[in-house]
């Protein structure tokens, strides 16, 4: 399988997808003429033409609401945000029409649009372009929400994600758009709502998503290595719908869990998570349920204490080494 | 005539075409009232902050390049006689807010280049002790209120500070500056309505240099007369050039004291270019633009050499005069790159502190055992 780049696979999903349905088109800041802020849609708008990739002035509302609407007649707008925390400027379009269009219709409104871009931090960019808004994205009904962390989840949940009939942000990584991983050539998709296991293990589940997955594989290897203990990593890769099944046989199986997100804590994706495990697995606990999350603060500037402030293989396995004892 | 104002939108438009082959000009700014009145001293400042803009941002793109600055950087180079002019006419009573393009500004209304690099090394002395970076520098000592990363976002807070000048019978104006690709933000728009309804004394500065980002302004706007829009909110407007200190101080002045006057808004356009790539990381933003188009700017419009250029023909300046002010400019940016290297990072404990006022006050709320923070 040949190897390639989280970018390039999220470019040939996109791709793909405007060459298998005339009604998939891309909208965003510079995704045409410039490639792409960060270059995921390099090279589409020369093959494609202004028709399929469109240029956006700074009105992020604006394009929102417009897709949305284009939507309703059959269109099937993938909407790039240069950076996820821009869709702050669009949360009414976001978080209310598309969201809740299709109950307030009685079903008759449907709304399949993709909305993606980087939603990360470790970039040393500050607070207002570090957003992580999976949770507020998945705390509202009728949206549905996915985050890949490797290339072949990214190529395959993005082509699921313009299949889809409802509205689905999907939340790319700029720390992960230059790391490589095998992709098949051939025409595949991830299913929504299924959640990988990166590695099998006994004592110990750590439940992840996004980037925060890669890096709780790496503390794994360490935890395995250094400390004896065998560690499954689940990689949620949907966060709404969620595989509640594959979470819960983990947890029962090692009794313990670990969670780790790159969000900030209050309120996040895991402590839906925590809710469920502890709900649904109760008696099988060995121990309470743990988290790693960024630390409850803006994302600050400075690179030394934002490298500490969002989770790190020493955080997890300091944490690790807790839910054991 | 190099200003605009109030002409029917079909002439505005022309006007706002010609803009990157200005013909001679055929007004004098230095002859102004405001701009005469300026003693030698003040005129000599003018060229200090405008070149000492210049020189800081030449450090920093170095110490960005040596790996030492992260995140983004947008220089101001370029558009250094926008910010300088129009902070020169700030009263003890004048705020001002800006966009992520804000090293300028800060620069202007005296912050240090201290503070300024070791806030972009992310370093514990920097204005905002590391935690905003290149694009939230703060000094509200200073009237200054930010560095604003999100584009468009600061204008509602710009006329926020006018509401509250005006609520307190202050006689001030807010400065809002923001770029030519921000007036399509919905914020901004509704921000102009209620200025004007509510006749609050902002004025908002388009600092146009023609591109937002990688997009030309003629992609991103559909009528390319930006100040015009003020029309459709019944507020005053002005388009002007920005290459020369003294037309925007002359054209500026009008504005704020109109605001300060009579508390009535005002938009005011002002045509400028940017030499570097959107941020460091556009590098080649050669691509959307002419390598000519920018040798042209240079050439004839740069704001270092206008200004220098009429302080030695008038004699306020001379040729030692100027390349020592050069000089020390040079060697404050390269003194502040030092104290940005030797300064110590924040600790650990420092990334949830200024979060919450009453936290950080140890309020009896915080106290009790009320639940703040995760962890
Ligand atoms: C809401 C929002 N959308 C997009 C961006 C990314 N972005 C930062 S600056 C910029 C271009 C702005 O151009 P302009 O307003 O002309 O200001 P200039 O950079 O020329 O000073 C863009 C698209 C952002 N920071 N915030
Ligand atoms: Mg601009």
């Amino acid at each position: 399988m040949p190897l390639i780049t989280y970018r390039e696979a999220i470019k040939q999903a996109l791709d793909e997808e405007i060459l298998r349905d005339e009604n998939v088109c891309i909208m965003g800041e510079e995704v045409a003429e410039y490639n792409g802020a960060y270059k995921v849609t390099e090279g589409l708008w020369e093959k494609h033409g202004d028709k399929r990739l469109i240029d956006t002035p700074i009105s992020e509302a604006a394009f929102s609401g417009l897709a949305i609407g284009a939507s309703a007649l059959g269109i099937r707008p993938v909407v790039e945000l240069m950076f996820m925390s821009f869709s702050y400027v669009a949360i009414d379009q976001l978080f209310n029409n598309a969201s809740f269009c299709r109950y307030m219709s009685g079903g008759l409104m449907n709304i399949p649009i993709v909305v993606r871009g980087p939603a990360n931090g470790g970039t040393n960019v500050g607070a207002t372009h570090s957003h992580t808004p999976e949770n507020m994205v998945a705390n509202h009904p009728g949206l549905k929400v996915v985050c890949p962390s490797n290339a072949y989840d990214a190529k395959g949940l993005m082509k699921a994600a313009i299949r889809d009939n409802d509205p689905v942000f999907v939340m790319e990584n700029t720390l992960l758009y230059g790391e490589k991983w095998e992709v098949p050539e051939e025409d595949y998709i991830v299913e929504l709502g299924v959640a990988n296991i990166l590695k099998e293990g006994t004592d110990l589940t750590i439940v992840s998503h996004g980037r925060c997955s890669m890096i709780s594989l790496n503390a794994a290897k360490t935890l395995e290595e250094i400390h004896g203990v065998s560690v499954e990593v689940v990689d949620l890769r949907s966060i709404r719908p969620l595989d509640e099944e594959t979470i819960l046989n983990s947890v029962k199986k090692t009794h313990r869990a670990l969670l780790v997100e790159e969000n900030k804590p209050y309120c996040g994706v895991d402590a839906q998570i925590s809710h469920i495990i502890q709900l649904k697995a109760f008696d099988y606990l060995d121990a309470p349920v743990h988290r790693v999350s960024a630390i409850d603060a803006p994302q600050i500037y400075a690179k030394e204490l934002e490298n500490w402030q969002i989770p790190n293989e020493e955080r997890i396995i300091e944490m690790a080494l807790k839910a054991m004892m | 005539m190099a200003t605009t104002k109030k002409k029917i939108a079909v002439s505005a438009k022309k006007q706002a075409q010609s803009n990157t082959s200005m013909p001679g000009k055929s007004k004098n700014f230095a002859t102004a009232p405001i701009n005469e009145s300026l003693s030698n001293k003040e005129k000599i400042d003018l060229y200090r902050t405008i070149v000492g803009i210049r020189r800081f941002e030449e450090r920093s793109l170095r110490a960005y390049n040596q790996g030492k600055i992260g995140g983004f950087l947008h220089l101001y180079i370029g558009q250094e006689s926008v910010a300088a002019g129009i902070v020169s006419l700030m009263g003890k009573d004048d705020h001002i807010i800006t966009a992520y393009r804000d090293h300028g500004h800060a620069l202007a209304v005296g912050m240090s280049m201290n503070e300024c690099m070791a806030e972009m090394y992310g370093k514990h002395t920097g204005c905002s002790k590391g935690k905003g970076g290149s694009m939230h520098f703060f000094a509200p000592d200073k009237n200054y209120w930010g560095g604003h990363g999100i584009v468009a976002g600061q204008t509602p807070l710009g006329a926020g500070l006018a509401f509250a000048l005006k609520y307190k019978g202050l006689k001030g104006c807010a400065l809002t500056f923001l770029g030519d690709g921000a007036v399509n933000q919905g914020s901004f728009m509704e921000t102009l309505n209620l200025a004007s309804l509510w006749d609050i004394p902002v004025v908002f500065v388009i600092e146009n240099n023609g591109y937002s980002m990688g997009t030309s302004l003629k992609r991103s706007s559909a009528a390319e007369n930006l100040a015009h829009r003020a029309e459709g909110f019944d507020m005053e407007w002005e388009v002007c050039d920005g290459h020369d200190v003294y037309e925007v101080r002359e054209v500026a002045n009008r504005a704020m004291t109109r605001a300060r006057e009579k508390h009535k808004p005002f938009l005011l356009e002002i045509r400028t270019y940017r030499y570097r790539g959107h941020s460091v990381a556009d590098a080649n933003h050669e691509k959307y633009r002419t390598k000519e188009e920018i040798e042209e700017y240079k050439r004839t419009k740069d704001p270092v050499n206008v200004i220098k250029r009429q302080l030695l023909d008038d004699g306020t300046l001379t040729e030692d005069e100027a390349k020592r002010i050069d000089q020390e400019k040079k060697d404050e940016a390269e003194a502040s790159a030092k104290f940005a290297e030797d300064s110590p990072v924040a600790p650990r404990g420092e990334i949830q502190t200024d979060v919450y006022w009453e936290v950080d006050n140890d309020t009896e709320g915080n106290l009790k055992g009320r639940y703040f923070f995760n962890d």
